[in-house]
Formats: C-alpha cells, structure tokens, sequence
C-alpha cells in the first residue's frame, strides 16, 4: 500500500475516534463545559494538559528550529518546560483552592475590582486568538501537503472536525480528546526518532544517541561522536558551530526566562489546573503535564541533530562536494513542488550545494524538518503517514483548548460578570457555544488568509502574559498588601512598555531590529521578562501609597495558602 | 480558621516559601545558571559524549524540571498532613 492510501486510513482512524470521543462525553452543565466537572484524574489531567500545550509549532516547527540554530534552540527547550515549575509552584495549588473557573476570576476577586478583571479578560483573548490563527494554518499545511488538497480545503476540514467537538464537548470533551491525541502524537513523533538513533548510533533512546559515537557502515563504533561531526560540519560550511550557536548570552537569558514566566501566565494552560478534584491533584497534574511534554521536548533535540546531518549528506553527498540535482532524492523534488525547498545552481555544475553564504544553492524551510525525515531516511511508508496525523493531532488539540479560553472568555468573564449578570446556565452554555463557533470562524479566516506577522505575534502573547498575569496572579498569592491600584497600574505598565517595544521593532520600524539598537541588547522576544520586572516594581511602588486591602480579601488569601476545604470547582 | 491558631498558620506558611525558595533556586540553577551563563565552563567537561552546558540546556534542565514539580508535591503533602491541612 503506498502512502497516500495509508495518510487516508490512518488520518481517518484518528479523526473517527476523536469525534466519538467528543459525542460520548459532551458536556451538559456550564461546570461541565468550563471545568469538565471538576473530577479529572491528574495523570489524564496532565496527558491533556501536554496535549493542549503542545502545538502545531512544536509538533512541526520546533525540531526544525532547533536543526537550523543548534544551541540557540535551547531557549525553547528550556523557556517551554521550564514554565511548568513556575506553575506547580506558585499557580496550580492556589489556583485550585480559589476554586472559580478562570484566570480573569480570580484576578477579578483578589483585586475587588471589575478594572482588573476586563484588563486580564483583554489579555486573554488576545493571547487566546494570536496562537489558534497559526494553529489553523498549521492544519491546512499538514492537510495540503499529505492529503493532497490546497491548503484552504485543510482549512477547512479543520475547522468542522474542531467546532464538532469544541463546542459540543466542552472542556469534558476536549479533556477525552486530548488524551487520544497526545497518544497519537507521542507515538508519531518518537516512532521516526527511535528508528534514527538506532540506524545511526545503535542507541534505542534518542536522548542518548544524538551524544553517542556514530556507526560506520559495518555497524561498528566508528569513533566518531555525532556532535563533533555536527560541529565539524557546521564550522566548515560557514555556519556558527552547532553546540554554540550565534545568540548573545543575556539574550539567550532574557528568551529562555520571557517563554517561562510566559509558559506560566498563558490561560488555556493555568485553566488547565481548575479541572482536578483537589489541590494536591493540582500539584502532581503539573509535573504529569511536565513528564508527558518531556518526552517530546527531551527528543526534539535528539531529532534535530539526526535531521541535520542526513539533510547535509543527502544535499552534499559523503565527500562534501554536492550531489548532482538529477540524482536527488524523491522527498527533495517533492518538497520543491511546494516551493518549501529551493534550488539555485548557481555554479552551473549541476550539482546541488548547502553552505552558509555566497556558496549556497540550497533554500530549505526550516518547518519541512519534521514532516520530510521519514522520506529523507527512507522509513516505511506507515510512518510516514503516522507523522501527518501526528501533525494534525498536535494541531487540533491545541485549537480545541485555545477555543474553549476564548469561549469561556466571552461568555463568562465578559457577559455573565461583566455585562449580562443575571443570565441562565442554560443561555451561558449557548452563549459559550456560540463564542466558540465565531472563535472557529476567525480563525479559519486567519488560517485562510494568514497576516504575515503570526511569528512576530506569538512573541506578544508571551511577552504579555509574562508581563501582565503572571505578576498579577503570583502577587495576588503570595502577597496579602497588594492592593487593587498597585496591581492594575503594574499591569498597565508591564504591557504597555512590552508592548511597545515589541510593536516598534516588528511593526513600526523593522529595520532597527538590530542587536545594536536593542535595550541592554535584548530582543523583542525577550523583552517581556523585562516587561514583568517593570510590572513588579510598579505595583510594589504604587501599592505602598495607595489605601490598604480590604479584610475579607486578606482572609480570602490566607485561605487559599493550604489545601482543607478545597472542594469542587464552586459555581456562583 | 483552618489552623489551630495563628502561630501554626505562620508556621505552615513559612516552611512552605521556604521549599519553594530551595526548590526554585534549582530550577534557576540548573537553566540560567547551567544551561546559559556557565555554558561555556561546562562546555570544557564531556558527559556521555555531550559538551556537558550544552547537555544541561538541551536535556539535563528539562529532566531536573520534573523532578522539582514531584518532590514539591510529595513535600508539601507532608507538610499539609503535619499541620493538619490536608484534604482527607
């Protein structure tokens, strides 16, 4: 059976168990659509969680990153896991204990203040609706390139198989659904990895072949340790040595530390913890999550360098001299169809060439890494198509979770607390569902027509969750004098100044992006840890000569600090 | 009030920073400190074939990651049971 067919039935088989999924557990009651009950288990709990959190852009993207950037990579690796110690610790517990549905909430309450809750409302829609315009492209992408239908189409069948089981199963539904997809996306993604160590190191756990001795063709160690011949390669084709990287130190610090604290301030992954019955259910959940994202995160790298140096054999040939374009392998003139990869003798020899610089024929997208190892090292064609629907898991389980944000956004924070108050369950639940069908309309459109600063606006929803709920949410917890002026004006300040800097180097004036203009050298996709230290200061300053917190929130805070007396998730 | 006075509600609440404070001094050792700014000390050792600050930044801080999150839950479930906290 060729490929093609195999895409068709294994894509099929995963999408007929997702959407019965969805039908067998959909979602009666607002607590059920918002929370899933409450009564989630934290091991299940914590497989969802990996799954929402693992996107499109890992799934695809990410190991072709850190292919292309080597140890500048890193800062995901790091900015991304290491968000989850932040959460376990200073988050999840409390979180629980407060016990309402939403980050807008809960900021709502600790700071008695409707101002606060519309400004962390604000927040999280933007957050909510940057990622799932790039989740759905991500889908049509997948979709085009192994179902052999333009990308709209992808589009498109995307968007029915989300709304079916993000609006009819709530988060109850998407919580099962998750867990199927983390399966088929774990699966996906270490099948290939595994079969490369092994071919190439011997070793069965990528985490330690991509350190080993690499084996020559009588399956021997040939003495030659994978990295250094990375690092060989890379120095003399002109690009910076693969286990350095070119970055800056303070900004590899500033990255890593604004995708932490990040991590730790997005809302569809805080909501997360809301939905396990105890505090102490809260705390392991998260190092679940961690586990279960830890698998994938430990062996993207693994990935990237086995990618790596098979695309620079197959494009340079053993000696390094090229190899002649007739000769070029099936996935190379099939990526080209695409125009994902370019080619450009430039020497007229006829010879394809990878360098760095003047030399270089080759234009190779980064995000093609993953999707194209299976073909560049000649795997069975079952993997091949396992890969895609791995893809497309990772894709729509995140769109699922980011919807759900969006909705609950809109129908709880906004109408019932803010505009609406005196609606119905029942009417919420529409309203909930109706939020979440317009969110999937948005975002097809954004997935159909892609504005071409997507990357440039993930780096905001970071920043700003680094710079605005975090702080908010962590002072809230841990500190009982923090008032309501101290912490809307810390907000304000932490987001307007990332803000601000982030739109003046994307949008305003992109060719100053430069090291040499950056504060203290730092770039805009780091600037939001900055951002939070600025939030910090503000509202410590501001909180000291403004009036005192009112008694019952200082007995609210008190009360969050220790488990007893969690219960479920409270209605109002 | 959950505590049995005042003195044991500090208490609980003290011994529970304290933790967290440790456990985050790991968490920021192992990645800012490890994996970024002693990235090119380490780099000198070899551990398992890797450059050892490349090893931390791309595999050892993630796994040290996880171990944090468990033994802060072990912890703390200790420390709810000791003052009396816990949900059972």
């Amino acid at each position: 059976m060729d490929a093609q067919i195999l895409t068709y039935i294994i894509v099929g088989l995963t999408f007929g168990l997702y959407i019965g999924i969805a039908i067998w557990s959909r979602a009666g009651s607002t607590k059920e659509f918002y929370v899933a009950g409450g009564g989630v288990h934290p091991v299940v709990n914590g497989m969802a969680t990996g799954a929402d959190w693992m996107s499109a852009a890992s799934f695809i993207s990410l190991a072709g990153i850190v292919s292309f950037t080597g140890y500048d990579g890193s800062v995901y690796l790091m900015g991304w896991t290491g968000g989850y110690v932040l959460l376990a610790l200073l988050m999840a517990p409390y979180l629980r204990k407060f016990g309402k549905f939403t980050v807008p909430d809960f900021i709502g309450d600790r700071y008695y203040s409707q101002t606060a809750r519309t400004v962390a409302v604000v927040c999280a829609i933007f957050v909510s609706f940057t990622y799932i315009a790039g989740q759905m492209r991500g889908v049509g992408v997948v979709f085009s390139r192994f179902l052999e239908v333009d990308v709209d189409t992808g589009v498109y069948i995307g968007m029915c198989v989300v709304f079916f089981y993000a609006v009819l199963g709530g988060m109850k539904g998407i919580t099962y659904t998750q867990v199927a997809q983390y399966c088929v996306m774990i699966f996906a993604f270490m099948v290939p990895a595994i079969f490369l160590s092994v071919m190439m190191t011997g070793h069965v756990f990528p985490q330690l072949g991509f350190g080993a001795e690499l084996l020559d063709a009588a399956g021997n160690n040939s003495g030659v340790f994978l990295l250094d011949k990375l690092d060989g390669l890379s120095t003399q084709l002109g690009f910076a040595e693969y286990t350095l990287g070119s970055k800056s130190m303070i900004d590899v610090f500033f990255i890593t530390g604004a995708l932490m604290f990040g991590t730790a301030g997005l809302p569809h992954v805080i909501v997360r913890f809301f939905t396990v019955p105890s505090v102490k259910a809260a705390r392991s959940s998260a190092g679940w999550a961690l586990v279960f994202i830890a698998i994938m995160y430990t062996t993207i790298p693994a990935l990237a360098v086995f990618s790596r140096v098979n695309m620079i054999e197959t494009v340079n040939g053993a000696d390094g001299q090229g190899v002649p374009h007739a000769e070029a392998p099936s996935w190379i003139t099939s990526w080209e169809k695409t125009g994902l990869i370019k080619w450009d003798d430039k020497n007229g020899d006829g010879k394809m060439f990878y360098a760095n610089g003047e030399t270089n024929e080759m234009n190779i997208d980064r995000d093609i890494m993953v999707l194209a190892t299976p073909e560049m090292t000649n795997l069975p064609a079952w993997v091949i198509a396992l890969v895609a629907a791995g893809g497309l898991a990772a894709a729509l389980s995140t769109s699922a979770g980011l919807l759900l944000v969006i909705s609950t956004s809109v129908s709880h924070d906004l109408l019932k607390k803010n505009l609406m108050p005196h609606i119905s369950d029942k009417k919420e639940l529409m309203y909930a569902r109706t939020a979440a069908a317009i969110g999937i309309v948005v975002a097809g459109y954004f997935g159909i027509n892609p504005p071409g600063f997507v990357a440039a606006v993930v780096a905001i929803a970071f920043g700003l969750a680094a710079s605005s709920l975090f702080p908010a949410i962590t002072m809230g917890i841990f500190s009982k004098t923090m008032n309501k002026e101290g912490a809307i004006a810390g907000m304000i300040a932490g987001l307007s100044f990332t803000t601000i800097y982030i739109l003046y180097f994307k949008f305003v004036n992109p060719e100053a992006n430069i090291a040499d203009n950056w504060l203290f050298g730092i770039s805009p996709e780091g600037i939001g840890l900055l951002g939070m230290l600025v939030n910090f200061a503000v509202a410590a300053g501001v909180s000291r000569v403004t009036a005192a917190v009112p008694e019952p929130v200082q007995q609210m805070v008190e009360a969050i600090r220790f488990p007893k007396g969690s219960g479920e998730a409270q209605d109002h | 009030m959950s505590f049995e006075n005042k003195n044991k509600a500090d208490g609980y609440w003290k011994e529970n920073i304290r933790l967290v404070l440790i456990l985050l001094s790991i968490w920021a050792i192992v990645s800012f400190g490890c994996g970024i700014l002693l990235v090119d000390v380490l780099n000198e050792y070899t551990f398992m074939g890797f450059k050892l600050g490349f090893w931390f930044a791309q595999q050892g801080a993630i796994y040290v990651f996880v171990a944090l999150i468990f033994v802060y839950a072990a912890k703390t479930h200790k420390l709810d049971q000791k003052y009396g906290v816990d949900e059972e």
